[in-house]
């Protein structure tokens, strides 16, 4: 090995010279903040509305081609009995609820992608497989990049992402899209809001979605707790629930504000702040390293025989 | 990869196929023939995986252990090359070897994993590069470290061939090791570099579930406490590889080389030990401790029996000295303290909110691991036996 001072000199000024071109290029970085745009689109579900005829999930199936039943069988209500999630074949579900102040009319949650402002599966995601729309806020997966590696669903705070586990060769990632050949090109809501018979959703801007929330509970405060869940739970998402009880007691998860990527990626971004960290890494160890060589070199000189 | 022009090491003189290799060979052929099954049927077919539980068995120990336990490699380089303690050289090339076998079964094995093993090369294009994700860092740098590791090795396959090989292959040979030699300071450095990079950034990982994981493991240091469990475990792996090497080639114990290398692990582990102290002690988290669960219980045996009786025993130079208790301490720190260290991150502490079936590995899981080990063994049998990899004995040239 060669390691000469030259050498170690020249590679340690070009690195360093690479370093900081970096370095003034991108200034920013560090502080974890992602901007929201006001025109992203999104879902008000007002759980205290929906009546649980799951024809969102029947809706859901035919619009997305996933395996479906006749809607006749979506009136079965005992599916109710256990809480169910999405999976890799259904991207919606409605689960129902007890309603303390009228038995008679429990309440509905139906589950699907929150489409994040700043999702952790976007953050995870080691192809960037997952994107946060920028025009419409739907956050969506582009199968030909993913490698399978389920990360995402590692990540996710809702747990909503499934994994095709019974496909051998293409398995993809499968959530709510958010019907986004529609949202996409015409705008349009998706397909379970368009079926909704009681109206429980409201398909909109998102920031004027949180204002029609805020409204209704102004209006009705009886009817509901004062609690928008999705506008700042883990930074926001585009879809939003209004309820008649924390929607963490209906297997919704209490949350804070901050966003899922802000956890990691505040460490990632210092650890590789314009490479410098890493390359002070590689320059201290080469300092070391000369400096061991050389103080190796004179012992031997001294005639104590080198290597031992 | 040395500057001494004596012989540094021998081939292994001995018969391939004892009886040891063939099982091997035999449980190696059992794991593959699961592990075809998943090929053709999905992951779902083999593995209890689902929809909950994303990351298993496979990602615990093939990956993120196999990971931290070629840290040999990287900690051993760093002693030899760049502190400069010329009397560890007979361990670096067995370490060495060790690194780069484990790597490339960690990639093996990551191929088993994903749903889309064919596209296990995306993330080296530059379009699909997500700078966020601290698993593309992960990935980024051990494809990175696994070529410095193949390129490091070069001096070896040199040594071993140039003059026996036919001329064209000889002449290469000797030009690619002409040039390794100017510039394998480049190389050391950076394998170093890269494996902090990712024996940190692997903990990184989990970091992402604050709500999933347990608080028994879950703190903003994992990063931290992995670079430092890796840097720790690295002279453990050496030394049990080293006796497990000896004994089960008839070759001399190298305690002349463990006993001072040990010396060296009571203050490595040590750091560990205390930041994870302080680490639990300002999250406030010792309450969970004794809370009588799994993960409580799991903690205990890999805290306790992984990282406090190894301290303990290491301490004491006697364990140092005697070959069958330095070995013990080793094996503790690297299965306990380490491995299921790893396994207890990625999914033992691993409890989301919906659960709503528990996922335990399936035999399948376990027999692609158990053959993926025995391949590795195997593998590092077949070139100690092709390459100048053992220290040789008296033997300077």
């Amino acid at each position: 090995m060669d390691l000469t001072r030259r050498g170690f000199l020249k590679f340690t000024a070009a690195a360093g010279t690479a370093g900081l071109a970096t370095a003034s290029k991108n200034a920013r970085a560090s502080a974890h903040k992602r901007s929201v745009n006001p025109e992203w689109l999104g879902v008000l579900v007002d759980t205290t509305v929906c009546i649980g005829c799951r024809k969102c999930e029947w809706a859901c199936r035919d619009f997305n081609k996933l395996p479906n039943e006749p809607i006749e069988n979506f009136e079965d209500k005992s599916v109710f009995e256990s809480m169910r999630r999405p999976d890799a074949n259904t991207y919606t579900v409605v689960n129902q609820y007890e309603n303390p102040d009228n038995p008679e009319k429990p309440y509905h949650v139906k589950v699907q992608c929150m489409h994040c402002n700043d999702a952790a599966c976007v953050s995870a995601c080691i192809v960037g497989a997952f994107t946060k729309d920028e025009r419409t806020g739907a956050v969506v997966y582009d199968a030909w990049k993913c490698i399978g590696c389920r990360y995402c669903m590692a990540a996710c705070p809702f747990q909503v992402p499934a994994y095709e586990y019974e496909n051998a060769l293409t398995p993809q990632v499968r959530k709510c899209t958010f019907c986004f050949e529609n949202l996409n090109k015409y705008r349009k809501q998706p397909a379970c809001v368009q079926i909704c018979p009681v109206e429980t959703m409201i398909f909109g801007k998102r920031s004027e979605l949180i204002k029609i929330a805020h409204d209704r509970i102004r209006k009705y405060p009886d009817r509901y707790v004062d609690h928008v869940y999705g506008e700042h739970e883990l930074g926001g998402t585009s879809w939003l629930y209004l309820s008649g009880k924390p929607m963490w007691e209906m297997d919704m998860k209490e949350f804070d504000e901050k966003p899922i990527p802000a956890y990691t990626e505040t460490i990632q971004h210092s650890l590789f702040k314009n490479f410098i960290p890493p390359l002070a890494l590689f320059m201290g160890l080469g300092s070391l390293m000369w400096i061991f060589k050389r103080q190796e070199t004179l012992e031997s000189s001294e005639g104590k025989g080198g290597e031992a | 990869m040395s500057p001494v022009r004596y012989r540094l090491a021998e081939r292994l003189d001995r018969k391939f196929l004892t009886p040891g290799v063939k099982v091997l060979i035999a449980i190696f052929g059992i794991g593959m023939a699961f592990g075809l099954y998943r090929f053709f049927f999905g992951l779902g077919a083999l593995t209890n995986l689902n929809d909950q539980y994303p990351l298993g068995l496979w990602i615990g120990v093939d990956v993120a252990s196999g990971v931290a336990l070629a840290g040999g490699g990287f900690t051993t380089a760093a002693l030899i090359h760049i502190f400069y303690r010329g009397r560890y050289e007979v361990i670096g090339r067995p370490a060495h070897l060790t690194a780069m076998l484990g790597y490339t079964f960690v990639s093996i094995g990551l191929i088993f994993d994903l749903g889309r093993w064919y596209n296990i090369w995306h993330p080296a294009i530059p379009s699909m590069w997500n700078f966020n994700s601290a698993l593309f860092e992960v990935g980024a740098c051990v494809m990175l470290y696994l070529s410095v590791l193949y390129i490091e090795f070069i001096p070896v396959v040199a040594e071993r061939f140039i003059g026996k090989a036919p001329k064209v292959i000889d002449g290469i040979l000797r030009f690619l090791d002409k040039i390794i030699d100017k510039v394998m300071w480049f190389f050391l450095i950076l394998g170093v570099v890269l494996s902090c990079l990712h024996q940190s950034s692997l903990g990184t990982l989990m970091v992402i579930a604050p709500h999933k994981i347990h608080p028994l493991w879950y703190t903003q240091i994992l990063p931290l406490l992995f670079l430092l469990s890796a840097i720790a475990v690295g002279f453990p792996m050496v030394i049990f590889e080293s006796i497990i090497a000896s004994k089960g080639l008839g070759r001399k114990l190298e305690m002349d080389v463990l006993t001072p290398l040990a010396r060296m692990i009571s203050p490595l582990l040590g750091v560990y030990f205390l930041i994870k102290i302080i680490d639990l002690t300002i999250r406030e988290s010792w309450g969970y401790v004794l809370e009588g669960s799994l993960q409580s219980n799991m903690f205990l045996i890999e805290f306790g029996l992984g990282v406090v009786l190894p301290l303990l025993m290491l301490a004491s130079e006697k364990v140092r000295r005697t070959p069958k208790w330095l070995f013990t301490a080793s094996a503790l720190y690297i299965f306990f303290g380490v491995l299921l260290n790893r396994v207890n991150v990625f999914f033992i502490a691993y409890q989301p909110q919906y659960s709503l079936k528990q996922y335990i590995p399936s035999l399948g899981e376990f027999m692609v691991t158990i053959g993926l080990i025995s391949a590795l063994i195997l593998l590092y049998r077949a070139f100690v036996t092709i390459f100048p990899i053992l220290p040789a004995h008296g033997k300077k040239a």
